[in-house]
């Protein structure tokens, strides 16, 4: 959609434009204006974008720690920084914890997400003021989330377990037993994520014209039916846009785990993102933390990838 | 022909009009729980904000005997870090509308030949990790004492609202006509005149979504916070709260005042700004 409204508005303004002699002689004045009006954002993208991740990769094959800052040296040491990301005891824990981090959340938030937005879709009073009320886990700021939660969570005093208790359930160790502490948080994630999915996929929701809805329903195509052979398909474009949109924000998740867990309890929580901090900003290997942070920009880009080629299906269609 | 359609369709459904109201307070009603749901975290952190005893322990239900001691001591030990978000959220906005705003409209009405290429770029950015921004800021600001200033906060935060900022405000320009412009011009105004007495105010509403956007982006900071501040001097809230969350948590109530204090702008837009939030939620992810 977007290309199309861009060529047509290139096409509509050079048969308006005048004689090619003057036009010639006013881009070349204008070029430079022209120019400054992309220069502060491309030399903003440039430093604050391809610089670090340049730096990142530089960073990764230098012995880069705390020493670094007063001496300025930082000793080339090829690929040790991920020999030693490989080699970590914590390296495959991490990769499974933001494998099942990524899913789970991406699964919860975009079930809820979906169910969510049908519902909204159907018009009973006031059901846009509650379904943009909605927002609100979304705008509030992540480390303000977790702190609730972890008020919410706590083992002995917590609302969740007291509620829990009434239906005579024993109190659960959330965020202290290292074998719920995932679940705990791939949880609240999962909230902090639906009122994305609702409103990226009730977009899509409305767009589906009514007429496939009343045509279906002639053929006998009501509710379930409708949802599988109606909804579905024409939504698959929206979803695959929100699925991969989904995990490239939630693979990077870092205010969530810290403020919630911190990584623990016993590495419970670790993934990528909080292995790079950690060791970056917590044992000052920079290097070893960049490795890091490659292989989790390496698996972003895979994504991005994904994500262009489900964006461009769903310009086209 | 259709509105005889549904015409006949809506005699028989007039007779069940009562069970029909039924049914949509039906929807109503459910609609509600679901929110009420999904809301009740909120909820509980405002109560617990208003417990007199500052541990959840005893925490009543509703803040039947609401006490503000957890106010009193949050705006005690955490008013100048909120005064720190507030002054870095409100420069970010400035500096991320300077800088994107006039690349939004050159990348929506100027012919360039890499239009999609600078587009392509711009997304990309979005995906890119904030630690591996972290990472190397940290390094460099180190450099040139960046680190534990105001203005190394601004420029990093930028990196959260730029791109988003130059995608949708160019989704939004992409629609202005060309000739609002070209009239403009034809009567001998420059292009950046053009720009900034015609194409802004058109964009009214677009600027409102992008900034407000941008401040709730550096306002809900805490990566740049955590990794590019290391003493007290310049300590925004998110990194407050974080500080709180650090130790065992023995006074939830203050904890709570403060979360309930960084939640205002996004509850005052949701509730104030509606419309331009709402532009902003789907205008930024697709487009």
């Amino acid at each position: 959609m977007t290309q199309t409204e861009l060529t047509t508005t290139a096409a509509a303004s050079s048969a308006e434009a005048p004689p090619p002699v003057r036009a010639r002689r006013r881009f070349s004045r204008e070029g430079v204006t022209r120019l400054l009006f992309v220069a502060p954002a491309a030399l903003y993208l440039v430093l604050f974008f391809g610089y670090p991740v340049v730096k990142n990769i530089t960073m990764s094959l230098q012995e880069y720690t705390t020493k670094t800052f007063f001496t300025g040296e930082a000793p080339w040491v090829g690929l040790a920084n991920y020999q030693a990301v490989l080699n970590s005891n914590l390296f495959w824990p991490s990769m499974t914890n933001t494998a099942l981090f990524t899913i789970g959340s991406i699964a919860g938030q975009f079930i809820i997400g979906l169910a969510l937005a049908c519902y909204f879709k159907r018009r009973f009073p006031l059901s846009n003021f509650l379904r943009s009320m909605l927002l609100l886990p979304w705008l509030l700021p992540l480390i303000v989330s977790s702190a609730t939660w972890r008020s919410i969570l706590e083992q002995d005093s917590g609302i969740l377990n007291q509620f829990l208790g009434t239906f005579g359930i024993e109190p659960v160790p959330w965020l202290t037993s290292p074998a719920v502490a995932l679940i705990a948080v791939v949880l609240v994630n999962i909230w902090v994520g639906i009122p994305f999915n609702v409103t990226i996929l009730y977009g899509g929701l409305q767009d589906i014209p009514d007429e496939l809805y009343e045509a279906g329903a002639l053929d006998g195509a009501t509710g379930w039916k409708a949802f599988r052979h109606i909804t579905l398909p024409n939504l698959k474009p929206v979803i695959s846009v929100v699925l991969v949109l989904g995990v490239v924000y939630t693979i990077k998740v870092l205010d969530i785990i810290l403020g919630l867990t911190n990584g623990g309890p016993a590495n419970a929580t670790q993934t990528l993102s909080i292995r790079s901090y950690q060791e970056s900003f917590i044992n000052f290997e920079f290097g070893v933390g960049a490795a890091f942070s490659n292989i989790l920009i390496l698996i972003s880009l895979v994504f991005a990838v994904i994500y262009l080629r489900a964006n461009r299906r769903a310009v086209d269609e | 022909m259709t509105s005889v359609e549904t015409a006949v369709v809506h005699v028989p459904a007039h007779r069940n009009a009562g069970k029909e109201r039924n049914r949509s307070a039906g929807y109503t009603a459910l609609g509600i729980l679901f929110l009420a749901v999904m809301l009740f975290p909120v909820y509980w952190m405002v109560n617990a904000s208003l417990q007199p005893s500052g541990n959840t322990l005893t925490a009543s239900f509703f803040p039947l005997n609401p006490s503000f001691e957890g106010y009193a001591r949050a705006i005690a030990e955490q008013g100048p870090n909120l005064v720190t978000s507030l002054i870095v959220s409100l420069v970010t906005v400035v500096f991320s509308l300077l800088v994107a705003a006039p690349a939004a409209y050159a990348l929506a009405q100027f012919r360039f030949r890499w239009v999609n290429v600078a587009l392509l770029a711009i997304l990309i950015s979005q995906m890119i990790p904030g630690i591996v921004i972290a990472n190397a800021l940290y390094a460099a600001y180190n450099d040139l004492g960046l680190l534990n200033s105001i203005p190394g906060l601004i420029l990093a935060d930028a990196t959260h609202a730029i791109p988003f900022v130059i995608l949708i405000m160019r989704a939004f320009m992409i629609g202005i006509p060309t000739s609002i412009v070209e009239a403009a011009r034809v009567d001998g105004a420059g292009l950046v005149r053009a720009f900034v007495s015609i194409v802004l105010p058109i964009s009214r509403n677009s600027l409102i979504t992008a900034g407000l956007f941008a401040f709730l982006f550096s306002w809900s900071d805490f990566l740049f916070a955590l990794t590019l501040t290391t003493t007290d001097e310049v300590r925004p809230v998110t990194l407050g709260i974080y500080q709180y969350l650090g130790t065992q948590v023995s006074n939830w109530s203050a904890v709570m005042a403060t979360a309930v204090l960084s939640s205002l702008p996004a509850i005052a837009l949701l509730i104030l700004a509606q419309k331009y939030i709402a532009a902003g939620a789907t205008g930024g992810a697709v487009k």
